[in-house]
């Protein structure tokens, strides 16, 4: 075990001394350089991190003074100092000795500024690593020396490049572990070479180093004599980074908000992400295609004469153009793209697995819209990068998939702009931050989308039958009495001379969606299969009954949103599941308790009760004919079922 | 590092002008500028009643800098809320109200009544002081008023467990921060959407550093309380610290003698609980200067950390900043 090198505290340079005017002006045009590092559990990045700050003098003397207690007490290097614990912030992480979250760090040297993105290894937390790299200019990923690429290794890798990183370096950590042996150094560059290759990196730096005993850091090691390049800290010092390439790219700026002080002034703020702008362009406001052009780029400092791609700033427009928040501002000729389908790779970030069909927020640079993302078309195994077969994405999965956005999105390809390609998705119920996602390309142009219109349409086929389209929409568990209260109801209206039909769920399995299980996600595409289904009978002036589970309210919600106004009736039939499991007319709950029946609702998957029905049947008080007279009691009585009389305003 | 004129690679045809576009470098400061403007429009259009807190200290400066800069011409679109312990700094206090004036901003000022009712002062009642001061009056600030966002200026350089705080910070309805469930935050997207009842702490100067602050203070002529300047003054050592005797409420115990020092702070918050450094920097280049020559942390000056080292992450889940 070699000991660290002799305490470098914190020290100023030099400059500092002699003549603080000059040092400011050399610190004032650093550049900036973002990394993140990426390992295993055990690949030392937090002694690494910590080992960057300590050799740059960034350790104040308390600091280093605290670190030395703790290393005593908690540390796991003995009698020297555990770097590690410099970097590990929260006091559970500390306690459990890992890294369960991002953190950033910052440094300097005499030429750069950095900021690290401290990733964890952890297999579980790929969400994290993503989350860094989004914003890195270069990753470092670890190796440890005696154990060579491992899955994670090759995980990490493919990560760093899904997300864009050019900038790779093959830290070989532990050097000091295997005798700073070259043949085993160059063993692992051989493997990694390969794996690389594989899967589209062009070009990575390889670095033999020791986080713990500095050997490559900071000054070349004399225990690799056989190594020539560039140590670490050199390289991050000087490597070069494509931040300068945005601004060739043409212009845009999503519009974030409209800075309106008086009715004088009306400016567009936003962050430019491609190009350059200068007063007298001509620019183009999108998706409504309208052009102007730039007045003024108004700062508290006076006007500018330009203004590049990383800039917050606000424009002026010539003409009084229509533009608010969610528009993009594109030079006038060549704008990006608008589209509402896409193919995406997606990576989940939640515990609640994809639920395919169901609406999601999208939220891409200002942009809010609702989207639904389809069933992937297959999910990557990070790990060997093969293809497989998906419904649904869990935690931590990418995959591919197409989806579809309720209003055009104006977009570029991610692997053209990150701003106009990276996206969020956002459960509309938990707000929790669900996935992330990168946009492709356009499956279709919005401006191909047209509904075709008909001549005969929905309000011409309901007058045929002299009835309004309904949806009675029946929801409660299994063995309620859905579909014989339904069977019921549809008899009374067939009495009354009413044309309805109804979709029962059993039936529906048994055809259209017999290609469903009983998973969340197939679930939820069910429902939305017989909402659109019954989307199509109501516009044929049925009317319309359903009997199905329908245990999510977000599904049950989506279909009220697809009806008209007042179309959808949801009906709870609402009975204990000690009742329903009593009766147990088809032996299911039988099945599910001897774990034969997975995913049953009220067993082992959840029922969400209706927050407000139109109405609720207890079936434990009231018999299945006494129920189904309610609900057409009810239907008669709120006159939803009157003949349709032309001319008569509804209802 | 210099680029020369580049191609003019663009296809725009209708805005071709002779000359190709330069590539404009930003420096850092000009980058981390317009990541905390970004962020701070994104909380102003998301939001429904953002409110920036202003403790007047230095990186308040800046954050309230930055806001004016993001929506000038008009005025940042929210208030100042300051919530005020009476035992601040009197410089502290005249600063505040310049500060509030010349923006244009609403200021909000915010004792914790309790904490009056009960006189609690930072000589008898130590932790309480900055408990029920700060910690619940902040939380009865916001509730009160139902403000939905505040901008605070903490900087995730400062301490550990600030390096793991994302940019949005989501409280909930009794403002205590989770850990670990936390939101990613990729590219410059924040997911602002929240229930009602919870909150969100915005920081929009976290990837700033003390030095940064600083340079741009410096750089940008932004006004400080005068205390960061050294400037003789009356003070006594106590503790180890070197505390300052700024009003007739200082109890000297016996045999302290208030002894004029050339002092200044490194950070500021109740003057009886704030450590002077014996200073004779009367200029900004002149703190850099000895900023970067001292070998001990910001922090040291300020009695909350000294307890253990995870005591602010203890303090921010109960809901202090």
């Amino acid at each position: 075990m070699h000991t660290p090198s002799s305490p470098s505290v914190y020290k100023a340079h030099d400059l500092v001394g002699e003549d603080i005017d000059a040092y400011l002006i050399q610190h004032q045009h650093k550049s900036l350089l973002r990394f993140i590092t990426c390992g295993s559990v055990d690949d030392g990045k937090s002694t690494l991190i910590g080992r960057l700050l300590y050799d740059s003098k960034m350790i104040f003397e308390d600091q280093l003074a605290a670190l030395e207690a703790d290393s005593k007490r908690i540390g796991t290097q003995g009698q020297n100092i555990d770097f590690a614990l410099l970097v590990d912030g929260l006091a559970a992480e500390r306690e459990q000795g890992i890294t369960i979250d991002v953190a950033y760090r910052f440094f300097a040297t005499e030429r750069r500024k950095f900021i690290v993105a401290d990733t964890p290894g952890h297999e579980q937390y790929t969400r994290n690593m993503v989350t860094g790299a989004s914003t890195a200019d270069l990753a470092v990923i670890l190796i440890d020396a005696r154990k060579g690429v491992l899955t994670q290794t090759r995980r990490h890798s493919y990560l760093a490049h899904l997300i864009g990183i050019e900038n790779l370096v093959l830290a070989v950590n532990k050097m000091d572990l295997v005798g700073y042996d070259q043949a085993k150094y160059e063993e692992i560059l051989v493997a990694y070479q390969d794996f690389a290759h594989n899967i589209g990196i062009k070009h990575f730096v390889p670095i033999p180093i020791s986080g713990l005993a500095g050997d490559n850091i900071t000054t070349a090691s004399v225990n690799t004599p056989w190594y020539s390049g560039p140590t670490l800290m050199q390289h991050l010092e000087t490597v070069e980074i494509d931040i300068s390439a945005a601004q060739l790219r043409p212009f845009r700026m999503p519009v974030q908000w409209v800075n309106r002080p008086n009715l004088d002034f009306r400016g567009f703020c936003g962050l430019i992400s491609d190009g350059q702008i200068r007063p007298g362009d001509a620019i183009r406001v999108l998706p409504s295609g309208r052009t102007s052009t730039v007045a003024r780029i108004v700062t508290l400092d006076g006007d500018l004469d330009v203004a590049v791609a990383g800039q917050s700033i606000t424009l002026t427009l010539t003409d009084e153009v229509d533009c608010s928040r969610g528009d993009v501002l594109s030079i006038a000729g060549d704008p990006p793209e608008v589209a509402d389908q896409f193919e995406a790779t997606l990576v989940w970030m939640a515990d609640e697995e994809l639920l395919p069909g169901r609406p999601y927020w999208l939220k891409l640079a200002t942009q809010l819209v609702s989207a639904t993302i389809h069933s992937p078309k297959y999910q990557i195994n990070v790990n060997t990068m093969e293809h497989l077969a998906a419904k649904t994405l869990g935690l931590n999965a990418i995959g591919i998939a197409s989806l579809t956005t309720d209003k055009p999105v104006v977009f570029q390809p991610y692997e053209q702009s990150h701003d106009l390609g990276g996206f969020i998705l956002i459960d509309k119920i938990s707000n929790a931050t669900v996935a992330a996602g990168m946009l492709h390309f356009a499956l279709r142009r919005s401006s191909n989308v047209h509904w075709q219109a008909l001549d005969i349409d929905r309000d011409a086929h309901a007058r045929l039958k002299h009835q309004q389209p309904r949806l009675l929409w029946f929801t409660g568990l299994s063995g309620s009495g859905k579909s014989s209260i339904a069977n019921l109801v549809q008899r009374k209206l067939y009495a009354l001379g009413k044309h309805s039909f109804l979709l029962d769920g059993d039936n529906i399995r048994h055809g259209l969606n017999k290609d469903l299980g009983f998973t969340d996600a197939d679930r939820v595409e069910n429902i939305r299969r017989i909402g659109e289904v019954a989307k199509l009978m109501t516009d044929a002036g049925l009317i319309v009954l359903t009997a199905f589970i329908s245990p999510f309210r977000a599904e049950r919600r989506m279909v009220r949103g697809l009806m008209q106004a007042g179309e959808f009736i949801e009906i709870y039939v609402e009975t204990p599941l000690e009742v329903a499991e009593q009766r147990d007319v088809k032996g299911l709950y039988k099945k599910a308790r001897a774990g034969v029946l997975k995913n049953f609702t009220g067993i082992d998957s959840p029922y969400e009760p209706p927050e407000a029905p139109e109405i609720r049947v207890n079936t434990v008080a009231t018999s299945a004919e006494q129920a189904a007279e309610e609900i057409v009691t009810y239907v008669l009585r709120h006159s939803l079922l009157a003949p349709y009389v032309d001319g008569d305003n509804w209802p | 590092m210099g680029h020369g004129p580049v191609l003019h690679l663009r296809r725009d045809d209708v805005n071709m002008d002779a000359t190709p576009n330069k590539i404009v470098s930003l420096t850092h400061l000009q980058r981390l500028e317009s990541e905390s403007i970004h962020i701070m429009r994104e909380v102003v259009a998301e939001s429904e009643r953002p409110v920036m807190l202003y403790s007047v200290g230095k990186d308040s400066a800046v954050m309230l800098h930055l806001a004016r800069k993001a929506f000038h011409p008009s005025p940042p679109p929210f208030p100042l809320l300051h919530v005020d312990t009476t035992w601040k700094f009197r410089a502290m206090y005249d600063m505040r109200d310049r500060m509030a004036r010349d923006s244009g901003m609403q200021l909000i000022v915010h004792h914790n009544p309790e904490a009056k009712a009960r006189g609690i002062n930072p000589f008898d009642h130590g932790a309480l002081h900055t408990d029920l001061w700060k910690t619940e009056g902040l939380k009865q600030a916001l509730t009160q008023h139902g403000f939905d966002a505040a901008f605070g200026g903490a900087r995730r350089d400062e301490e550990k467990s600030r390096a793991k705080e994302r940019i949005f910070s989501f409280r909930s309805a009794n403002h205590r921060w989770d850990p670990k469930n936390q939101r990613p935050e990729l590219w410059h997207i924040y997911n602002s959407r929240k229930t009602k009842s919870e909150s969100i702490r915005v920081f929009p100067i976290s990837n700033w550093t003390e030095l940064d602050i600083w340079q741009y203070i410096h750089l940008e002529n932004i006004p400080i309380v005068p205390l960061y300047l050294a400037a003789p003054r009356p003070t006594v050592e106590r503790d180890g610290l070197l505390l300052m005797v700024d009003d007739e409420r200082f109890r000297l115990r016996p045999g302290e003698v208030p002894v004029t020092r050339s002092v200044r702070f490194r950070t500021l918050g109740c003057y009886p609980l704030t450590g002077a450094i014996e200073s004779t920097a009367t200029t900004l280049p002149q703190i850099i200067q000895e900023m970067l020559l001292t070998t001990t942390s910001e922090r040291q000056g300020r009695a909350i950390d000294h307890d253990h080292s995870a005591s602010m992450e203890t303090k921010k889940q109960a809901g202090y900043f």
